[in-house]
């Protein structure tokens, strides 16, 4: 057997583990590690500019692709600062595993230079974490911390490594474990037959039946079996934030997003079921609305991996834990074997009052005269520009909302955002980890002048590496989305969400070596996107694009109300 | 109500610290809490105490059993179990409260463990209840210092909690 330092297996490991490129940042910890690096070629390290962009970047890999990102950080400050990273991929159940370094052992709890109880301080936040105590130990952490990020309900481990555990002088027999057994984790393999079978039974016999999807069925990759069931039934189909694309945004059946920002139809079409078949969603209070109002008709079926997910807030009728594409199987199977057939007649009845529904509000907005750029037709034009094909990144605020529900997403794992821990500076790292792992993909971050600038560092990276991804910032001058909340509830005084001191986005970006374009009227839009995606097509691009700033984000649910309660302009209500 | 939940944990270091963290992290109390290796030296024996509504107790049974390191749980509150509670206790012992005192010790029996001129230290177990009129039984004027185990659990006749 191969005797190997504890750097050197790390790295071994991680190349077995399947992981080609590792963002992060180098520091004392991790010396013998960034050392081990240098002498092979298999594993790429990716240097950001701050640590939290590394957690992004691993992040955005790891929702385009579905496998885990991987991020490696020194300790005390480099650890610490990939803390709003993993809390980010945390909530929204995506599989990271994030190498922390860790003073050597026998200093730890000494208050050692840089040392922080990184398993302490990250525990709240991960699915799991461990701390290696000896070398030889490495191999099979790897291995556990893959297995445990990326089956069940993913999320990011934590691994913490002390130097002394990576010391080049000591060597230790090398083995990958071929099979990962925890006999205290078993992530369930498919649903409870009896439940599904009951899921079918009510779904069959519905009137006013709505399929409300969210990320689960994205991270499941379940997205075709999701639209094979919608079309089977007949029935509307409404996503999440987290779920866009399973079903097709431009879909005949897709009602759009529901919840605070959803479509005026799609919440409507919830607070009218009579069964909402829910699958892999966890019915957030951004959906709900309050939860004592919530669709007071309706019989819930409820499809999650996560048994904690369930009945969470909503009390489900027909609980199954699985996941969501043998439930989905499963229940396709019983629909062929069944005599029965959805309800035509009552379906129909249901379609024309959706219908009804669509003409009353349609996302429809008013556009300026002067030439100034409501956002939504900005995200409109960069939808006609990128044919609805792009992979989609975005930072937290008016933009993400507008390019939510203005993007029509066909495919899934396109729509990349931080939903719900709602991370400023997430948009852009992880729009770079996309893009270096789908070089030929067109890859654009939507973004505000506010929310770049937390993370606007990495234009360094991106030169180093040679990055081109675009950067599209819908620039009103203030932090939109806290300004509309100020406008509608605080008598429009505007408390700190004005954004004084704007540098020159495009002077900035030259700096940088990169191509920055300004555009203040909707005329020069269609040249701008032309160029970016045409001329430019090779290069970053930061397109600077000045929209109204007095514009809102509608539909917006009204606080405490049902999920049918909404404002749909700055004067109508429901 | 209160439920008493058994968990066979993972003998490593930060699992406990994991568990504890839960409740406080998502705004569950924990009432008692006991905690030891088991015969199998790799899982630790826990048993917590806890107070909620239906729901919160799912809520806080699925939480739990989403640690990687919770082997096995049961919440002994529903079913048959037994429950236990050791109780060491000062109390002022002077004159004639003495013999008083060694009487009601007996009737809820008690030991006395340990003798000075004026102080008694008892020994008792049992149920929360128990503990609590045994206080009530003493007077608590006369309690110098308590000591509570916090409360330990087992499912009665063949149910057994194990791997
Ligand atoms: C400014 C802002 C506004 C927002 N407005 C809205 C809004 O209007 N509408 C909206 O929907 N959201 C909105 N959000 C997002 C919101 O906060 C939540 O993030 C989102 O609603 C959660 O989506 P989800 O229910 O799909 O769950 P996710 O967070 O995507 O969770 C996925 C669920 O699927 C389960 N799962 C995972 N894998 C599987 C599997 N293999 N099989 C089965 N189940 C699985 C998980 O256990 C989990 O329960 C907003 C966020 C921000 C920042
Ligand atoms: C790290 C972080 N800090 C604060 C917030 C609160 N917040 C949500 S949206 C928003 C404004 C974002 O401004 P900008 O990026 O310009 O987007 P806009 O709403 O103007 O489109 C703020 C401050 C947050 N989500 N994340
Ligand atoms: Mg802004």
């Amino acid at each position: 057997m191969e005797l190997l330092s504890g750097g050197e297996m790390l790295v071994r490991a991680l190349h077995e583990a399947g992981v080609e490129y590792i963002y992060g940042y180098p520091g004392g910890s991790l010396l013998h590690v960034y050392d081990a690096l240098y002498r092979q070629s298999a594993v790429k390290h990716v240097l950001v500019r701050h640590e939290q962009a590394a957690a992004h970047m691993a992040d955005g890999y790891a929702r385009a692709t579905g496998k885990p990102g991987v991020v490696m950080v020194t300790s005390g400050p480099g650890a610490t600062n990939t803390i709003t990273g993993i809390a980010t991929a945390f909530t929204d159940s995506v599989p990271m595993v994030v190498i922390s370094g860790q003073v050597m052992s026998f200093l730890v709890g000494d208050d050692a230079f840089q040392e922080t109880d990184m398993l302490g301080v990250s525990r709240p936040i991960v699915k799991h974490s461990f701390a290696v105590t000896r070398p030889e130990d490495i191999p099979e952490l790897v291995a556990k911390a893959f297995h445990i990020a990326s089956t069940g309900r993913p999320g990011p481990v934590v691994i913490d490594i002390p130097k002394d555990m990576t010391m080049p002088n000591e060597r230790y027999e090398y083995a990958y474990p071929k099979k990962v057994k925890l006999r205290s984790y078993t992530p369930p393999q498919r649903g409870h037959s009896g439940q599904i079978k009951k899921a079918v039974d009510l779904l069959l016999k519905a009137k006013r039946p709505v399929i409300y999807s969210g990320g689960g069925v994205i991270l499941d990759g379940s997205s075709d079996k999701l639209r094979q069931l919608v079309d089977r039934l007949n029935a509307p189909c409404t996503n999440t934030l987290m779920g866009l694309g399973a079903y097709p945004g431009t879909g005949e059946r897709f009602v759009g997003m529901l919840g605070m920002h959803g479509s005026y139809e799609a919440n409507m079409t919830m607070h009218h079921a009579d069964v909402i078949l829910a699958i892999g969603a966890r019915f957030d209070d951004r959906v709900t609305n309050a939860t004592d109002k919530f669709c007071p008709d309706a019989k819930i079926i409820h499809i999650d991996i996560d048994p904690s997910s369930i009945s969470k807030t909503i009390i489900a009728d027909v609980p199954i834990v699985g996941p969501v594409g043998n439930v989905l199987d499963e229940m396709t199977a019983l629909l062929d074997e069944s005599d029965e057939t959805p309800d035509s007649e009552a379906l129909d009845a249901w379609w024309k009052q959706i219908n009804e529904w669509r003409q009353r509000h349609g996302m429809r907005y008013e556009k300026n005269d002067n030439g100034l750029m409501k956002p939504q037709e900005v995200i409109e034009s960069l939808w006609q520009a990128t044919r609805g094909d792009a992979y989609i990144t975005s930072d937290v605020g008016q933009h993400q909302m507008f390019a939510a529900q203005y993007y029509k997403f066909d495919k899934p794992n396109r729509w990349i955002n931080s939903g719900g821990l709602g991370t400023m500076g997430f948009g852009f790292p992880a729009a770079m980890g996309v893009k270096m792992n789908f070089p030929d993909e067109m890859v654009v971050c939507v973004t505000g002048e506010g929310s770049i600038q937390m993370n606007i560092q990495e234009l360094s990276t991106c030169l180093q590496y040679g990055i081109p991804v675009k950067i599209l910032c819908l620039n009103n001058g203030s932090l939109g989305m806290v300004r509309q909340w100020q406008d509608m509830n605080y008598e429009g005084r505007h408390s700190s969400s004005y954004m004084e001191s704007l540098p020159d986005f495009v002077k900035l970006v030259e700096s940088y070596g990169h191509v920055g374009i300004r555009v203040t009227e909707r005329s020069q839009l269609p040249q701008a996107m032309e160029d970016t995606f045409g001329k430019y097509n090779n290069r970053l691009v930061f397109l600077d694009v000045t929209v109204d700033e007095h514009e809102h984000v509608y539909p917006m649910q009204v606080p405490t109300g049902s999920m049918r309660d909404m404002w749909l302009s700055k004067t109508e209500r429901t | 109500m209160r439920h008493i939940i058994s968990i066979l944990l993972e003998n490593e270091p930060g699992a406990l610290s994991r568990v504890v963290g839960l409740f406080a992290q998502r705004g569950y109390n924990i009432e008692t809490l006991t905690v030891a290796p088991t015969e199998d030296n790799t899982l630790s024996r826990l048993t917590m105490t806890t107070n909620g509504d239906d729901r919160k107790i799912e809520q806080i049974t699925k939480q739990l059993n989403k640690l990687i390191e919770v082997v096995k749980l049961v919440d002994l509150s529903e079913g048959a179990h037994i429950e236990r509670e050791l109780m060491l206790i000062k109390v002022k012992a002077v004159g004639a409260q003495r013999a008083e005192i060694k009487r009601t010790a007996d009737i809820f029996r008690g030991q006395v463990v340990d003798v000075s001129p004026s102080v008694y230290t008892i020994q008792l177990t049992g149920t929360t209840d128990k503990l609590e009129a045994f206080i009530e039984a003493i007077g608590p004027g006369c309690v110098l210092e308590t000591v509570r185990s916090g409360v330990s659990g087992i499912s009665r006749g063949e149910k057994i909690l194990s791997l």
